[in-house]
């Protein structure tokens, strides 16, 4: 594969959103990991952006960066006595509990690799650089006059039992 | 690029996520934790849409907003139940919350 902006970019972006998910599971500080999962959404964006799906990298910055992440930050800043929780607590229970994760995270990690480098049908399948048409106005279609409004009603349903099911739960508890 | 480019970036973050789940210890983490395996999960939806099919076939991506739109009601839920934890318990480490309303 010849080296050429397109790869350094998409090289780039790879490994931003790699080292800041590393960030985000490693550090102690929940505030530094949630600012580092910033920077991992905004890389996946990109890795969308790569792959021509320009409306999931716009729903991506909008939905994740502006709702989810604000949403975690308020989580912290409510629950905010004790944020600043050290990854490695004194114990030898911890320090078991975080060998043991890491063991079944590498060998899940070796797997999915062995899986991907093994299966044929996955191989030599090259991004020819074709420029696709864009894909918002079929995405519309799709879901609202198309094989995906069954799901798209349902899923809005499940929306509004999350909103009314996370208003009832997080509420003061009235006594009477 | 190829698919397997992708695949590997995904399989990364899945496992981080994984990893995250399996050692913090806060819950806060852990969501973010959850959140890494959702993306991973939505970027190999939108992977195998754009090599596998034929281009004008974009299932695979409305399947990834779809996973979006479920991530967002699940973080909204759990953090409605993080908040009633921490004000029945004073802390939202996992292991310090081991009372069921009885």
């Amino acid at each position: 594969m010849e080296f050429t902006l397109k790869t350094f970019i998409f090289y780039g972006f790879a490994l931003m959103t790699v080292a800041s998910a590393l960030i985000v599971v490693t550090v102690r500080n929940i505030v530094h990991a949630a600012f580092s999962l910033m920077v991992t959404l905004f890389g996946v964006a990109g890795l969308y952006v790569f792959l021509q799906a320009d409306f999931l990298a716009a729903t991506q910055v909008i939905v994740y960066v502006g709702g989810i992440l604000v949403l975690i930050l308020f989580g912290v800043m409510m629950t905010s006595e004790r944020f600043d929780m050290p990854i490695q607590v004194k114990g030898h229970i911890e320090r078991g509990q975080l060998f043991l994760g890491g063991v079944i995270a590498l060998a899940l990690l070796m797997l999915l690799l062995t899986v991907i480098a093994n299966t044929p049908a996955w191989k030599n399948l090259t991004d020819d650089g074709t420029e696709l048409p864009p894909t918002t106005a079929r995405i519309g279609e799709l879901i609202l006059n198309g094989q995906f409004l069954l799901p798209f009603e349902v899923v809005s349903v499940l929306l509004l039992v999350a909103l009314i099911g996370a208003a009832l739960i997080s509420r003061k508890e009235v006594r009477d | 690029m190829t698919l397997q480019h992708y695949l590997v970036i995904s399989a990364i973050l899945f496992t981080l996520g994984i990893f995250a789940v399996l050692t913090r210890r806060n819950a806060i983490s852990i969501l973010m934790g959850i959140e890494l395996i959702l993306n991973s999960c939505n970027l190999n939806f939108a992977a195998f849409s754009r090599f596998m099919t034929p281009p004008e076939d974009i299932s695979g991506q409305i399947i990834a907003i779809f996973g979006i739109v479920l991530a967002a009601a699940e973080a909204a839920v759990f953090l409605a139940i993080i908040l009633a934890i921490y004000r029945e318990f004073g802390s939202i480490r996992p292991n310090e919350v081991d009372t069921l309303k009885g």
